[in-house]
C-alpha cells in the first residue's frame, strides 16, 4: 500500500466547505470516476454488462441512475459517467473494465474533474447567477451539461435543493470562487 | 434651499428627507423621488447643457426617454456620467454634477458655439474639416470631441462587481403598468411561470402619473393591492429596476436589472447590476407608450417639457416645475395635464390647443386654434409668445410649458429581430407591425390608450399567449376604470418663428437641419439619422424621430410610413460596460488552470506565466539570482549535468479506445502509426486539411486498442475538437472512442543522465525501467511509491535520457514531493518553461513557433514522415506544387558570428551582399535563446534551401527592433545530434 497523501482539488487535505444562509457548497473528492462508452455494435452487451455491474440499467439521455454504491450519468450518444466511493473503488475504471469487456471503452476520469455539491433551498439563487441550466425545473436524477465560468459542467439533479456540479479539476480554483462569489452575491 | 416647488400629496415618503448635492450645492428630498423630481420641487429647472451648441436645458421627460437631464452621478471611481436624472432614484447623499459645461452650469463659455450655429449645422464637419487630410486625426476630431460631447469618464477602475444570470419562464411580462400588471395576474393565477419586469423602481407604469380610479381604488392602491397578490405568488417573479434591453433569437432577452444603484454603495459581496439572460416560452410587450412633444421656435428652454411628464411630477412626485405654467397640446390627453396641475394648486395661464375645435376641458383659459411660436427667457422659461386663431399675438407669462403633439406605442422590442412596425392613421403612430416568434403585445404599446383597453388587452393577450403554449388561464375580472377615445389632429411643428425649432434636443437637431439634409439629397431615413445625428446617442430619438419622420414627409411629399423608421436596435436604453463584462475582469477575466505541482512550485518561489489558461512555472529563482536568467541557465546546465524535474501536465492527453484506433490515428497523424507495438510510443505530425503542419506529439500504445495521445499545451483543444468532428463527421463507421484525459493525471519530466537513477527510487522494483528493460520510447502501466498506479513514458523533449512519469492527479503533489527528496542525492532541481525551452532549441525540436499556421512538414525537415503509403488528413494536399518547390523554407540553427551578439527571434535573413528588403528575404528566426551550454546565442528558423546553406553567413534583420546580425547557418540541432543521450 502506498502512503502518498492526496490533496483535494483545491489544493488540501481535507475538502472545502462553505456555508451561507440556506446553502452549503461542499467540495467532494471522496469519489471515483470513470467514463464508459459503447463500441460499435455492442450496445445491447454493455446494457447487460452495465447492468450487471452496477446493479441498474445505464441511464437514458439526460438521467441518472442510482444503485448503490454506484451513481451513474449519461454524458453523450452512448456515453456514460459511473461513479462509486473512493475510498472502496480507487480502481473503478479497471473493475468497470473488466466487468465489460471489449463491449466497451473505460477510462478512468477520477482525476479530471472536481466535484461541488451545492445544498440547499437557496441552491436555485445561486445556481440561476452561473449557469443557464433551468435548475428550478430539473427533476431529481436528471443531468445536463452546463457552462460555469466559461467551464464546461456536469449538473447533476440529486434532490430538488441537492446539485452536483462536476468541472475541470484544473480550475477548481476558479470554479470555486466563481461559486462562493455567485453565493455572497445572491444570498 | 426650501422644497419651494413641492406640491401636496404623490408617492413620495415625507416622514424621510435624504441630503443630496447638485453642482456642489445642497439639496433635500424624500424616498420615492429621482433626481429629477427632487431637483424640480427644489425650484430647479436647468439640468444640463447641450451636446453641440451648449444650450441650456432642462428635463423634458419623467423616464427614461429624457434627452437633456443627463448628469454625472457619485464622485471618485465611482463617477458615472450621462446618467438621467428622471430615472436615478434619490438616496441619501447622492452627489450629480450637471456636465458638459465650462466652468459652470450658468455661466458655460462653451456656449459660444450657439453663437455659430450658422456654421455648425448638419453635417457641418463632414464640410468643413475636409483638408489636410492629416489634420483629421491630430486636429480635428480631438478638438471637436473636447468642444461637444456628455459627460467624462473617472479614468479610475470600476470599484463595483456586476453579475450575470439566466432565468427561464412561460412569460414574459416586459412591462409593469395596468396592462402588465393585468396579464401577470392572469398569467399568474394560471399558475404559469411569469417574470414581471419593470425600468421603474415601481410598478405601475403611468396609473402613478394619472388620478384615474379603477372601481373603488386610486390607480397607486389598485397597483400596490395587485403587486402584494403578484409577490405572493411563487410562480411569479417581480422585478422592478429591470429593463428589458434587448429581444434575440428563440425568445431570449436581457435585462438590467439594477441592483444597488439606488444605494449610494452595494453592499458588500453584492452587484450593482445584474445582466439577465431570460429564456421564455412567450413574451408579451406592455411596454406603454412614450409622449411626443411640438416642435417650434426655441422650444428647448429649461421648464418646457412633455404634458404627461408634467403631470407625472405633480401626481407621483407632488413636484412643479413653476408656480405658473400652460399647456400646448393638439389632442385632448394634453388637457389631462391642465387639470391635474390645477388640482394641485399650480396656477395654469391657459391651454393652448392647435385644434381650433377644441374642447374646453379644464378649468383655465382655452386658447383654440392657436400655436405658440416663440418663447424667451435666458436660463429657463419666462414668457411663450402665440400665434392666436384670430391671427394676432399675445404673450403669456409662465415658468414652464406642458407640451402633447400624442403618444408613441414602444414598439422598440417588437422590432429587434428586424421586424417593422405599421402606421396607424387613428393615432397618428406606429403600431407593431411583424412580430418576432412568441411575442405578443398589450396596452398602450399597441395603440390603446384608455385605462380600460389596456387592462383589457393585457389580460386578454396572456390568456392567447398561454393557451399557445398549453396553458389554461383565465381572464380577470376587470375593475371600472377610464376609457376615453383619442382625440388628437395631428401636428409636428409650428411653421412660424424666428428661433431655432429643436427636434432631438440631445443632438441639437433642428427642423432646419431636416430640411437642410433633404435640400442636400439626404432623405432616406437611414441617411437623414447619419447626416443630422437625429435619434443617434443615449435616448436613440424616443421623444425626436416621429418629428424628424413627419417633417422630412413633408419635404418628401410622401406619407410618414412612405418615409419610414430606422432599425430599432438593443440596447433599449444604455448599458454600462462593466455590465456586459459582468465578473469576468481582471484576474477572474477567464478561469485559471493550475497543474498539480502549483501548491508546490509556489512554495518554491517559483515564477508562473500564463500558457492559454494554464498558469505555469517559468523558472525557480535562488537565493542571489538577480535576473531570470541566471536561473534559467542554472536550471539548464543541472538537467544537462545531471537531473531536472518538469511539470509537464499540461500537455493535452487524449484517451483513444476501440477496435479501429490505430486505423484512426493513421488517419490522424501524417505518420504511420498503425504498426507501433505496444508497450512504445512515436513522435506524430498531425496536419491540417489544407498540407500545412498542425500539431505535434506523442501517442503511446498502452493496449491492442489503447493509445494515449499527446498533444502540444495550446493545442489540446483544438486538436481535440479535429480528432471529434473525423471520429464523428468524417469516419462515423470506426469504432473510435475519445475522451481528455488531460487534469486526470499529473506528469512531470524527469530529465537528464541521472534521471533514470532518480526514477528507480521511485519506480517500485518489480518494474525494469533499465535501457534494455525500459528502451527509448517504451512506454508502460507501473506502479511507484510501494503500489500506486502511475504510467511511464521515455520519452525526451530537452535531448536528455529522459522520462515522463504520470500519476492519478491528487498525488500529484506528493509525487513532486517525493521525486525532489529522491533526487537530493542528485542534486535534482525543479526546472520551468524557460528552460525547457531553451533545452528544446539547443536539440532543435519544433514548438508552437515552428508549427506557426504557414509551415509544412517538408519546412520542419521533416517531409519524409509524411506517409505515402496510407491516407491521411492533409497528406493528399501537403503534395501541392507550391509546397514543394526548390527554395522552400527549411528549419536550420543559426549561431552569432561574434559570440557575445544576441539572436533574436523575429528577424528576418539577408545574405550579407544583397539589399535588405522583402523582396530579398531568405526566411525568418523563430526561436532564440541563450545557450548556457554552447555559451552562445543560438537560433532555429525557416532559410530557403536551409539543408543546402550550412556555414553560410546571413544578416539576422529587424527592423522592428533594430537588430543587425551576422550569423552563421548551422544544424538546428546544437546539442547531442546523434541522439545518444537520449539513448543511454
Amino acid at each position: 500500500m502506498h502512503d502518498m497523501i492526496a490533496l483535494t482539488a483545491l489544493g488540501a487535505a481535507s475538502a472545502q466547505v462553505d456555508t451561507f444562509d440556506g446553502l452549503r457548497i461542499a467540495e467532494c473528492p471522496y469519489w471515483a470516476l470513470a467514463s464508459l462508452a459503447t463500441r460499435s455494435g455492442h450496445g445491447a452487451e454493455i446494457a447487460d454488462a452495465a447492468q450487471t455491474f452496477l446493479g441498474a440499467p445505464l441511464p437514458g439521455v439526460g438521467l441518472c441512475a442510482d444503485a448503490v454504491p454506484f451513481h451513474a450519468f449519461w454524458t453523450g450518444p452512448d456515453r456514460w459517467m459511473i461513479e462509486a466511493p473512493h475510498d472502496s473503488h480507487e480502481d473503478l475504471a479497471a473493475r468497470l473494465k473488466a466487468a465489460v469487456g471489449d463491449a466497451g471503452s473505460v477510462t478512468e476520469q477520477t482525476d479530471g474533474w472536481v466535484r461541488f455539491d451545492a445544498t440547499g433551498a437557496r441552491c436555485h439563487d445561486v445556481l440561476e447567477r452561473l449557469c443557464n441550466a433551468d435548475t428550478r425545473r430539473m427533476n431529481p436524477g436528471t443531468v445536463t451539461q452546463s457552462r460555469i465560468e466559461h467551464l464546461g459542467c456536469f449538473l447533476i439533479c440529486r434532490a430538488s435543493e441537492h446539485f452536483s456540479l462536476y468541472g475541470p479539476r484544473s480550475s477548481a480554483h476558479s470554479l470555486h470562487h466563481a461559486l462562493v462569489t455567485a453565493a455572497t452575491s445572491a444570498l | 434651499m426650501t422644497q419651494s416647488n413641492r406640491l401636496e400629496g404623490g408617492q413620495i415618503d415625507r416622514s424621510r428627507s435624504f441630503d443630496f448635492t447638485f453642482d456642489g450645492k445642497r439639496f433635500k428630498g424624500h424616498p420615492g423621488d429621482t433626481l429629477a423630481s427632487a431637483l424640480m420641487a427644489n425650484g430647479v429647472r436647468l439640468m444640463g447643457r447641450s451636446f453641440k451648441y451648449h444650450r441650456p436645458r432642462g428635463v423634458l421627460s419623467a423616464g427614461s426617454e429624457e434627452p437633456n437631464a443627463l448628469v454625472e452621478l457619485r464622485s471618485g471611481a465611482r463617477q458615472e456620467p450621462n446618467t438621467r436624472a428622471t430615472t436615478a432614484e434619490l438616496f441619501d447623499g447622492l452627489e450629480a454634477k450637471s456636465q458638459n459645461r465650462w466652468p459652470s452650469l450658468r455661466f458655460d463659455a462653451m456656449a459660444i458655439n450657439d453663437r455659430f450655429s450658422n456654421f455648425l449645422t448638419a453635417g457641418f464637419y463632414y464640410k468643413t474639416f475636409m483638408w489636410p487630410a492629416a489634420f483629421w486625426e491630430k486636429l480635428y476630431e480631438p478638438m471637436i470631441r473636447k468642444a461637444a460631447g456628455l459627460g467624462s469618464l473617472s479614468l479610475q477602475d470600476d470599484p463595483d462587481a456586476y453579475d450575470k444570470g439566466f432565468l427561464h419562464c412561460d412569460l414574459l411580462i416586459v412591462g409593469g403598468g395596468p396592462s402588465g400588471l393585468a396579464a401577470a395576474l392572469t398569467a399568474g393565477r394560471a399558475g404559469a411561470r411569469v417574470i414581471l419586469a419593470d425600468e421603474d423602481f415601481a410598478f405601475g407604469g403611468r396609473l402613478n402619473a394619472e388620478t384615474f380610479t379603477l372601481g373603488d381604488a386610486s390607480g397607486p392602491d389598485w397597483v400596490a393591492a395587485t403587486v402584494e397578490e403578484l409577490r405572493s405568488l411563487p410562480n411569479v417573479r417581480c422585478m422592478s429596476r429591470t429593463t428589458v434591453i434587448g429581444g434575440f433569437d428563440h425568445g431570449i432577452h436581457g435585462a438590467v436589472e439594477r441592483v444597488s444603484d439606488h444605494l449610494a454603495t452595494p453592499a458588500p459581496g453584492k452587484p450593482r447590476q445584474i445582466l439577465w439572460r431570460i429564456y421564455a416560452r412567450r413574451t408579451l410587450l406592455c411596454a406603454g407608450a412614450i409622449e411626443r412633444p411640438i416642435a417650434f421656435a426655441n422650444n428647448d428652454r429649461p421648464g418646457i417639457m412633455l404634458g404627461g411628464a408634467m403631470r407625472a411630477y405633480a401626481n407621483r412626485w407632488a413636484a412643479t416645475p413653476a408656480q405658473k405654467v400652460a399647456v400646448f397640446t393638439n389632442n385632448d390627453d394634453g388637457h389631462r395635464t391642465a387639470i391635474d396641475l390645477i388640482a394641485k394648486g399650480v396656477r395654469v395661464a391657459a391651454v393652448i390647443d392647435v385644434r381650433a375645435d377644441a374642447p374646453r376641458l379644464a378649468d383655465c383659459e382655452l386658447l383654440a386654434g392657436a400655436q405658440v411660436i416663440d418663447t424667451d427667457g435666458r436660463l429657463g422659461l419666462n414668457f411663450i409668445k402665440l400665434r392666436l386663431a384670430d391671427g394676432s399675438e399675445r404673450t403669456i407669462e409662465c415658468g414652464a410649458l406642458g407640451v402633447s403633439g400624442g403618444w408613441n406605442p414602444n414598439v422598440h422590442l417588437t422590432c429587434h429581430q428586424r421586424g417593422r412596425p405599421v402606421w396607424n392613421e387613428a393615432i397618428a403612430a406606429f403600431v407593431p407591425g411583424t412580430l418576432p416568434q412568441g411575442q405578443s403585445v398589450a396596452g398602450a404599446a399597441t395603440g390603446d390608450f384608455s385605462t380600460y383597453a389596456v387592462l383589457r388587452s393585457g389580460t386578454d393577450q396572456a390568456v392567447v399567449a398561454l393557451s399557445d403554449i398549453g396553458l389554461e388561464a383565465k381572464a380577470i375580472d376587470l375593475p371600472q376604470a377610464e376609457d376615453a377615445p383619442v382625440n388628437l389632429t395631428p401636428f409636428w411643428h409650428v411653421a412660424e418663428g424666428k428661433g431655432r425649432a429643436w427636434l432631438d434636443q440631445q443632438n441639437d437637431v433642428t427642423v432646419k437641419d431636416v430640411k437642410l439634409a433633404h435640400q442636400e439629397n439626404f432623405r432616406s431615413v437611414e441617411h437623414l439619422k447619419r447626416y443630422t445625428t437625429l435619434g443617434m446617442a443615449t435616448d436613440q430619438g424616443k421623444t425626436s424621430n416621429m418629428g424628424g419622420l413627419a417633417i422630412m414627409a413633408e419635404l418628401a411629399g410622401k406619407t410618414i410610413p412612405g418615409v419610414g423608421t430606422t432599425i430599432f436596435r438593443p440596447p433599449y436604453t444604455p448599458v454600462a460596460m462593466g455590465t456586459l463584462g459582468g465578473r469576468s475582469r481582471g484576474q477572474h477575466f477567464h478561469p485559471v488552470r493550475e497543474t498539480p505541482s502549483h501548491k508546490w512550485a509556489k512554495e518554491q518561489g517559483a515564477v508562473f506565466i500564463e500558457t492559454g489558461n494554464w498558469l505555469r512555472a517559468q523558472w525557480f529563482p535562488r537565493p542571489g539570482e538577480t535576473t531570470w536568467r541566471e536561473s534559467v541557465d542554472r536550471e539548464v546546465r543541472a538537467v544537462r549535468g545531471s537531473v531536472g524535474v518538469c511539470d509537464v501536465t499540461t500537455l493535452g492527453k487524449i484517451d483513444v479506445q476501440g477496435t479501429d484506433a490505430a486505423e484512426f490515428l493513421n488517419r490522424i497523424y501524417a505518420n504511420a502509426f498503425a504498426k507501433l507495438p505496444v508497450g512504445k510510443t512515436r513522435y506524430g505530425l498531425m496536419l491540417r486539411e489544407d498540407g500545412i503542419a498542425m500539431d505535434d506529439g506523442t501517442t503511446a500504445r498502452l493496449a491492442e486498442d489503447h493509445f494515449v495521445m499527446t498533444t502540444t499545451t495550446a493545442n489540446a483543444v483544438t486538436v481535440y475538437r479535429h480528432m471529434e468532428f473525423a471520429r464523428q463527421c468524417l469516419w462515423p463507421d470506426m469504432d473510435v472512442q475519445l475522451i481528455s484525459t488531460t487534469e486526470a493525471w499529473a506528469q512531470y519530466a524527469v530529465a537528464g543522465p541521472n534521471s533514470r537513477k532518480l526514477l528507480q527510487r521511485i519506480v517500485d522494483p518489480e518494474f525494469d525501467i533499465s535501457n534494455e528493460g525500459f528502451p527509448f520510447m517504451a512506454c508502460g502501466e507501473i506502479t511507484v511509491c510501494g503500489g500506486l498506479r502511475a504510467r511511464l513514458f521515455r520519452i525526451s523533449f530537452s535531448g536528455e535520457l529522459a522520462f515522463e512519469i504520470a500519476v492519478p492527479t491528487r498525488y500529484g503533489d506528493a509525487l513532486i514531493r517525493r521525486i525532489m527528496a529522491a533526487g537530493e542525492e542528485f542534486a535534482v532541481v525543479p526546472y520551468g518553461t524557460e528552460a525547457l525551452g531553451v533545452m528544446r532549441i539547443e536539440k532543435g525540436h519544433a514548438a508552437g513557433n515552428e508549427l506557426n499556421g504557414t509551415t509544412t512538414a517538408l519546412n520542419l525537415g521533416m517531409g519524409r514522415m509524411v506517409s505515402k503509403k496510407k491516407d491521411a488528413i492533409g497528406s493528399t494536399l501537403s503534395e501541392r506544387e507550391g509546397l514543394n518547390q526548390e527554395d522552400a523554407l527549411a528549419l536550420v540553427g543559426f549561431r552569432p558570428k561574434v559570440a557575445e551578439e544576441k539572436v533574436t527571434a523575429g528577424g528576418h535573413l539577408m545574405t550579407t551582399t544583397g539589399p535588405v528588403d522583402a523582396a530579398h528575404d531568405q526566411g525568418y528566426v523563430t526561436s532564440a535563446a541563450y545557450s548556457p551550454i554552447l555559451e552562445s546565442y543560438i537560433g532555429i528558423g525557416f532559410l530557403k534551401r536551409g539543408a543546402e546553406r550550412m556555414g553560410e553567413t546571413l544578416r539576422l534583420v529587424s527592423p522592428l527592433t533594430g537588430t543587425d546580425t551576422e550569423v552563421e547557418v548551422v544544424s538546428a540541432h546544437f546539442v547531442d545530434p546523434e541522439g545518444d543521450r537520449l539513448r543511454a
